[in-house]
C-alpha cells in the first residue's frame, strides 16, 4: 500500500513538471504534436525506471557516508557524496547509450518510434532530476525507488501528452501575435500548473 | 597566427555580450534552461545566487570546451563536456555549501541541476566548439547574464507581490510594501509564490517582449 501511495503521489502531486519544473526545454520544444510527444513521454518513462534504482544502489552502496563498509570495516568513515553529480550524469549517459543499443537490437519497431528522442533524454532535466530527488529523499528500498522513477517518469509523460493536445487545439484559435508560439506555451502550462495544485494537500 | 590581432573588446565582441540580454535571450528566445529558472524564482535571493552560479559555470564551461575543442573527438565530445559542466558544478556546489548554507539548501535540487540546463549544453554546442577561447568566454558571459536578468525579473515581480518584500543576498529581507498599504485592505497575493505563477509571469515577460521587438514574433 505505501508503495502504491508513492506512485500515485510521484504521478500526480509531485509531478516533476507542474511541481519541479523539471524537463521543461524538451516539454515545451517537442509537444507540438501528440504523436511525437507520446513517443519521447515513452522514452522518459523507460529511461527513468532504469536510471533510477541504478542510482538508487550506487547511492546506497558506494557515495552515501559510511556506504563503503560492506568492503571493509575500515572505509567506515569514507563519505562520497560529493561526487554524486558526476557519478549520476555518467551512469545516466551510459544508461541511454546501452537502451538506445538494446531496444535498436531487440525492438527494432520501438526504436524507430522513439528515433532522435533516446540521445536527447541524457540532457533531460526530469531524468536527473528524479535521481537526485530520489538521494535527497532518501528512499530506503529498491522498490521504494524503483516505484518513484516509473511514477514520475508516467507523471512527465501525462503531462507532455496533455499539453500537446491543447496545443493541437489551439491552432483554430486566434492568439495576440506577440503571445504566439512559446509565449501561450508558458501560459497554458502555468494554467495547468494551476489544475494540478487541485492534488496538493491530498494525503494518502 | 596570420590574421590580424583584434582587440579584446571589439565591436563584435561587445556583441557577443549585449546580444544574450535581448533579442538573442537564453530564456525567452532561444528556450534553453527554462528547467531551473522557475523553481528558484520564488524569492529574489535565491535567483540571484543562482543566476551567478550559472554564469559562473557557462563561462567557464565554454572557455574550458573551446581550449579543449581542437583534441575532442566529436563522437564523445557530449560525454566530455558532461564531465566538464559536473565538474564546475561541483566546485560551485561546494562553494555554495561552505560560504552560503542557507541559500544552498533553499537552492536543494537545482543547483545540480545546472549540469543538464539546456544553456550549457546548447552554447558549448553552438558556440564553444567552433569559436576561439575569448569568444566564448564572452558568449559565456552574455549568455549567463541574459538567464541571471530573466530570473532576477521574474523573482522581483513574484517576491513584491506574493510576500510585499524584496529579499537580498547578505541584507535579508526587506519591506517593500508599507504597512499603511496593508491598514487600507491592500492584500499579498499568495498565488505569486506558488510554482504556476513563474510560467505565467515568464509568459507576460516574452509577451512584452514580442510586442516590442515584432521581427521575434512567431506566426
Amino acid at each position: 500500500m505505501e508503495l502504491f501511495n508513492l506512485f500515485i503521489k510521484s504521478i500526480f502531486i509531485e509531478n516533476m513538471i507542474f511541481a519541479y519544473f523539471l524537463g521543461m526545454c524538451s516539454y515545451l520544444a517537442v509537444s507540438k504534436t501528440v504523436k511525437t510527444s507520446f513517443g519521447l513521454g515513452v522514452a522518459v518513462v523507460f529511461v527513468q525506471i532504469i536510471t533510477v534504482p541504478v542510482n538508487f544502489l550506487l547511492n546506497k552502496y558506494v557515495l552515501s557516508e559510511g556506504s563503503l563498509s560492506w568492503i571493509s570495516p575500515e572505509y567506515a568513515g569514507v563519505d562520497l557524496s560529493f561526487l554524486s553529480f558526476i557519478i549520476f550524469i555518467a551512469t545516466i549517459a551510459a544508461m541511454v547509450q546501452l537502451v538506445e543499443m538494446i531496444v535498436e537490437k531487440y525492438a527494432p519497431a520501438l526504436y524507430s518510434q522513439l528515433g532522435i528522442f533516446l540521445p536527447l533524454i541524457a540532457v533531460n532535466c526530469a531524468i536527473l532530476g528524479g535521481s537526485l530527488f530520489m538521494q535527497e529523499r532518501g528512499y530506503e528500498t529498491l522498490a521504494e525507488a524503483s516505484v518513484f522513477g516509473l511514477g514520475s517518469g508516467i507523471g512527465w509523460m501525462l503531462a507532455i501528452v496533455g499539453l500537446a493536445s491543447i496545443r493541437e487545439k489551439m491552432k483554430y484559435s486566434n492568439v495576440p501575435a506577440p503571445l504566439r508560439g512559446l509565449g501561450i506555451t508558458f501560459i497554458v502550462t502555468g494554467l495547468m500548473g494551476i489544475a494540478f495544485m487541485s492534488f496538493m494537500g491530498i494525503q494518502l | 597566427m596570420s590574421e590580424k590581432k583584434e582587440p579584446l573588446f571589439s565591436a563584435k565582441n561587445l556583441k557577443l555580450i549585449t546580444n544574450p540580454l535581448g533579442a538573442q535571450n537564453p530564456i525567452t528566445v532561444q528556450v534553453l534552461g527554462i528547467c531551473s529558472a522557475l523553481a528558484v524564482t520564488a524569492k529574489m535571493e535565491p535567483a540571484i545566487v543562482m543566476g551567478l552560479s550559472v554564469l559562473a559555470v557557462v563561462v567557464f564551461s565554454n572557455l574550458i570546451i573551446s581550449l579543449l575543442r581542437n583534441t575532442i573527438p566529436s563522437r564523445i565530445r557530449i560525454i566530455v563536456q558532461l564531465v566538464v559542466v559536473a565538474a564546475l558544478v561541483i566546485l560551485v556546489d561546494q562553494v555554495l555549501k561552505a560560504f552560503a548554507y542557507e541559500v544552498s539548501k533553499q537552492l536543494s535540487v537545482f543547483v545540480g541541476l545546472i549540469i543538464t540546463n539546456c544553456i550549457l549544453m546548447g552554447r558549448l554546442e553552438a558556440f564553444a566548439l567552433g569559436n576561439k577561447p575569448w569568444q566564448s568566454a564572452l558568449d559565456g558571459v552574455g549568455n549567463g547574464a541574459g538567464y541571471a536578468m530573466i530570473l532576477i525579473i521574474v523573482a522581483f515581480f513574484r517576491e513584491l507581490f506574493g510576500v510585499g518584500t524584496l529579499t537580498f543576498p547578505g541584507l535579508g529581507s526587506i519591506q517593500i510594501i508599507p504597512q499603511s498599504f496593508y491598514d487600507m485592505g491592500y492584500m499579498n497575493n499568495g498565488l505569486m509564490i506558488l510554482p504556476p505563477m513563474a510560467l505565467i509571469v515568464v509568459g507576460i515577460v516574452i509577451w512584452v517582449q514580442r510586442y516590442r521587438n515584432k521581427s521575434l514574433q512567431e506566426s
